[in-house]
């Protein structure tokens, strides 16, 4: 099935065009919302079960497959169908931006990966494309990059959400030894045994942090908020709808294959019970619209979190509705704040009040969303609050009580956000208030309108799309139909109860606001602050590690290295055995002798004279030395080229050092001077030392007797070296000359630097 | 032979060390060369002395004869002599230019790079010393 | 030494020998002592010498090229002579091929690249340290 991965391919590939086509015409803008809308249609029309494998190293087994199930399938039809007008919204939302073009393409970018990871049937497919994520979503945080608070939150975020990929792609490694295939539909297949492997507490671990981490679980859940700092379609795409969904969609992937493990269950049920309480806590004492619909996000996550982490048949169902209901308000609500800040200049829900007689259709979407939100019946929310309030009653322990409290406090949220800058009478404002465009309205208005049509009409979706997708999660078909009656009288009891507080709660909240508000010691601890330490800790440790590694002192780690290298050679040597005399030898001669003595006097001039031409002559006479050694050593090319290349090194030396000043006297003091000459007489005898140990291995003749019979049949030379240099080893050559050319033009750049000198 | 190379090469890389140590340029420069030289030696030694003619065919001849030297090593070295000039020589303008620009020949007194005190690296404080524009 | 007469009316002819002596030793370097290495270092000791008497511009206007220039030609040359065993015969890069029946082959064009690499290399160290 060819086309899965094209569908992910597209966005892509239109990713130059939308750069620079919108860069050539920013007023096409709203036309690139047919990129998500025609994948939206593609991917209505394409079968479920649809699959693609494309082996790319068989040899390592690793391939890149695709596939579309229930629950990919849900995903995928949330983040095009979203995204279209999540694109039609920010074109408006971003007109006449400099960087409107970049922020499209970003956007596009994102929607890719997002894709990507949710159609990715195997592992690190969807390991790259979530890592694609985490970077599209630091560049939409940070797209207001001239303000520091909006680039700390990228950072965050990045920080936050990459470790946590790293923490996962652990798991993953471990998973696919575990399983013994990187396919996710393969993997799901062996459930019983896979919870039952050694890795699997290790798996389940480095997984799950990676999804917490992505889906801002306690006690990672701090980026969110702070993600706020980017613009309102990027937090109703990215941080409501779709990206921190991708740590609960990867845990729901999962779920049939870890359902039955003890820790799967207690860290889910923990973590999310955990998250829904905290975020509620903090979305009540929040006074910023977005930043309080960002702590309700982190509300919901944890509730999808717990209901997966519940081993019921319902809790599928539930998660699955609750998904879609959550994408469907939030994103709602989140681009109606964005119309909010933009028209009354605010977003302070203590400030804004009356704005429904200025922008009556945002008030009635608003309204939609709200109700939604607060799971009033008739809306497809109603549905999921009841499933949620059936399941969690069905657990034993405090999970009913905190259900209780969490859902009231999300009725004071809807309340706050949806109806409370509507209502009363208006606002003061620095401006006129009116409705935004089409462009900006229809998105959030239609989401809304959804979220009503899918509560009085849920046959069709519950067939076509939560069933699938709660199956998916499960492992196997739920048999649950919304719409159907689950709860009983308690369930119902229960739900008017959350309503009534929450409403009670929302009339007051205006004085309730202002003493949680005052409650510092919540950001004086939070692992908010917590990051931020670790962050000045690691800093403080790098540089306080730099002052004692990188001291500045070329003596210092040459002596080091030395001391490391040969210290660590003799070390071996010794330890292993393996000193040595070689037994054979060739004869000496005597003119071999005398020029070896002459080489080593050379050799203790220039170590040793304290004249530096003395000690230039000293080197001169080690190289001439050395030529002529070659000379009786059988190699006349040797001696030629040495000789060559020490005239020229002594011109070049000369030239240079008749630029330097001659008062370059060795400045080291005399203890200095003793412990070099210890280090150098030490270094020296490790290295006889090993010259004797590989001298004594025995030598194998094959490489240069072959050498010698093929160089005149093959290579058609009777210069053996030469035919090596040019032929055999000519690859060789060819870097050895590369490294040549690279040394000159190195030069050449220090050469043409005509700085003017520096004040030491 | 070969250990009296091996010695040798002992020799020269204790000398090349001494330099190399020394606080002064020019002598830092002295001690690479030596340290090619030390390399050289080793290769060729490593290649063992199996005859001291040179590795040239016979005119008319298929095959090199008995008693040639090892061809091997020798154009190892011969383009090592030619790479280790060109390190040296980079090394002796890198010396000029810091002489140009730094007005010192004192390898202890070349801390540009890694200055005593080191600027703060840390993003929070770098962060706080801008003006926030968000307005919670 | 830019006073001296001797030296300034032989540098001349002090180059152009050594430039027909290092392309001897090139040419010859495949079967006797020689080679590009060799050959290129002595083309690059008469063009010191040349620069040494006459100053390195007068050397410059004789190289017609930057050194630079040179070199970057000779690894082209010798890269390129890897290139006709890949195109005709299937072999792997660099696998030197010859005229049939001739000593002429890719060897020749590839030490001739390594020959004008070492001049260039060496000219582009030494003659900006030389006096104009």
């Amino acid at each position: 099935m060819i086309a899965l991965p094209l569908l992910v391919a597209l966005p892509f590939l239109a990713l130059p065009l939308v750069a620079m086509g919108l860069r050539a015409r920013p007023a096409a803008a709203p036309l690139l919302a047919l990129l998500p809308f025609g994948l939206f249609l593609a991917l209505l029309l394409l079968p479920p079960g649809a699959a693609f494998t494309a082996e790319r190293l068989p040899s390592l087994g690793l391939e890149t497959s695709f596939r579309l199930d229930g629950l990919s399938r849900l995903m995928a039809l949330l983040i095009t169908g979203i995204g279209a007008g999540i694109f039609l919204y920010a074109s408006a939302y971003l007109k006449g931006h400099a960087a409107l073009h970049r922020f499209l393409a970003v956007l596009t970018l994102f929607m890719g990966a997002m894709l990507g990871a949710v159609l990715a049937d195997d592992l690190f497919s969807l390991f790259v494309f979530w890592e694609l994520t985490s970077l599209a979503s630091f560049m939409l945080i940070g797209f207001d990059h001239e303000r520091a608070a909006a680039r700390r939150a990228a950072q965050q975020g990045l920080m936050v959400t990459v470790a946590g990929g790293l923490a996962m792609l652990a798991g993953f490694l471990l998973l696919a030894a575990a399983a013994g295939t990187t396919r996710i539909s393969l993997i799901l297949e062996q459930a019983g045994a896979l919870a039952a492997h050694p890795f699997a507490p290790w798996i389940i671990l480095l997984v799950a942090g990676g999804c917490f981490a992505k889906s801002a679980q306690w006690p990672l859940h701090f980026w969110l908020p702070n993600a706020m700092a980017a613009p309102a379609p990027v937090s109703a795409y990215l941080h409501s709808a779709t990206m921190v969904k991708l740590g609960v969609y990867l845990l729901a992937r999962l779920n049939p294959a870890f359902q039955e493990a003890v820790l799967w269950q207690g860290l889910l049920t923990g973590a999310g019970g955990l998250t829904m309480l905290t975020g509620a806590l903090l979305a009540l004492r929040e006074r910023d619209l977005k930043r309080k619909l960002a702590w309700s996000t982190v509300v919901a996550l944890g509730t999808l979190v717990t209901l997966i982490g519940l081993e019921e048949p319902l809790s599928a169902t539930a998660a699955v509705v609750f998904l879609l209901v959550h994408a469907l308000y939030k994103a709602s609500l989140f681009l109606i704040s964005g119309i909010v800040d933009k028209k009354a200049g605010t977003r302070d829900a203590l400030v804004l009040r009356g704005l429904a007689r200025a922008m009556p259709l945002t008030a009635l979407a608003a309204a939609l969303a709200g109700l939604s939100m607060a799971g009033a019946p008739g809306f497809i929310g109603a549905f999921a609050k009841d499933l949620l309030f059936t399941v969690q009653l069905g657990v034993p322990g405090l999970l009913p009580a905190i259900a209780l409290a969490v859902n009231a406090a999300m009725v004071v949220v809807a309340g706050v956000v949806a109806a409370r800058p509507f209502m009363g009478r208006p606002m003061e404002a620095d401006r006129a208030v009116k409705e935004p465009p089409l462009a900006m309205l229809a998105p959030p208005l239609l989401l809304a309108v959804l979220g009503l049509l899918f509560g009085l009409l849920p046959g069709p979706i519950s067939a076509a799309l939560i069933e699938p997708a709660a199956g998916a999660i499960l492992g196997r078909p739920t048999g649950v139909a919304l719409g159907e009656k689950q709860g009983d009288e308690l369930v119902l009891l229960l739900s008017l109860a959350a309503l009534g507080v929450g409403v009670v709660m929302y009339l007051g909240w205006s004085r309730l606001q202002p003493r949680l508000a005052g409650q510092e010691w919540l950001d004086r601890y939070g692992p908010d602050s917590a990051y931020g330490e670790v962050l000045r800790a690691v800093s403080r440790t790098a540089v306080a590690l730099t002052r004692r590694v990188q001291a500045g002192s070329l003596r210092r780690y040459l002596s080091l290295t030395l001391l490391m290298v040969f210290g660590g050679a003799g070390l071996v040597l010794v330890l292993a055995g393996g000193l040595a005399i070689p037994g054979q030898a060739a004869p000496v001669r005597v003119e071999q002798a005398l020029l070896v003595l002459l080489i080593a006097a050379g050799a203790a001039a220039a170590a040793l004279m304290r004249d530096l031409f003395a000690q230039v002559m000293g080197a001169a006479l080690v190289g001439f030395g050395a030529g002529l050694l070659f000379l009786t050593l059988g190699a006349p090319d040797l001696a030629f080229t040495q000789f060559t290349v020490e005239v020229i090194a002594v011109v070049l030396l000369v030239a240079i050092l008749a630029r330097l000043p001659f008062r370059a006297l060795d400045a080291r003091r005399a203890a200095e001077r003793r412990n070099d000459a210890i280090l150098a007489g030490v270094v020296g005898a490790v290295g006889v030392a090993v010259m004797l140990a590989i001298l004594s291995v025995p030598f194998d003749p094959r490489i240069p007797e072959w050498m010698g019979q093929a160089a005149v049949p093959e290579a058609k030379g009777r210069n053996v070296v030469n035919v090596v240099i040019v032929d055999f080893r000519a690859l060789d050559t060819l870097g050895e000359i590369a490294v040549l050319l690279i040394a000159a033009l190195a030069a050449a750049a220090l050469l043409a630097k005509r700085g003017g000198r520096r004040e030491p | 032979m070969e250990i009296l190379l091996a010695l040798l090469f002992g020799v020269l890389l204790a000398g090349a060390v001494h330099l190399l140590l020394a606080r002064s340029l020019p002598r830092v420069i002295l001690g690479l060369l030596l340290l090619g030289n030390a390399a050289n030696i080793a290769i060729l030694a490593g290649g063992r002395v199996l005859g001291t003619a040179p590795p040239l065919v016979s005119p008319g001849a298929q095959a090199l004869a008995a008693g040639a030297a090892n061809p091997l090593p020798q154009a190892l070295v011969l383009t090592a002599i030619v790479i280790s000039f060109g390190l040296t020589a980079f090394v002796m303008v890198l010396a000029w230019a810091v002489w140009k620009g730094e007005a010192v020949v004192d390898a202890e007194a070349l801390r540009s790079a890694e200055p005593p005190a080191l600027p703060s690296t840390d993003p929070a404080e770098a962060a706080e010393a801008e003006p926030s524009a968000e307005a919670r | 030494m830019k006073e001296s007469l001797i030296l300034q009316s032989s540098a001349r002819y002090v180059l152009w020998t050594s430039l027909a002596v290092s392309l001897f030793i090139l040419l010859r370097g495949h079967n006797e002592p020689g080679g590009g290495f060799i050959g290129g270092l002595v083309g690059a000791l008469g063009f010191v010498f040349h620069a040494l008497a006459l100053g390195q511009g007068a050397t410059r206007r004789l190289l017609r090229l930057d050194p630079l220039a040179w070199a970057g030609l000779g690894l082209l040359a010798a890269a390129l002579a890897g290139l006709p065993a890949l195109l005709h015969h299937g072999e792997p890069f660099l696998t030197q091929q010859w005229l049939a029946g001739t000593p002429i082959g890719t060897a020749l064009l590839f030490d001739l690249g390594v020959y004008l690499v070492v001049v260039g290399f060496a000219l582009a160290f030494v003659l900006p340290f030389l006096e104009e």
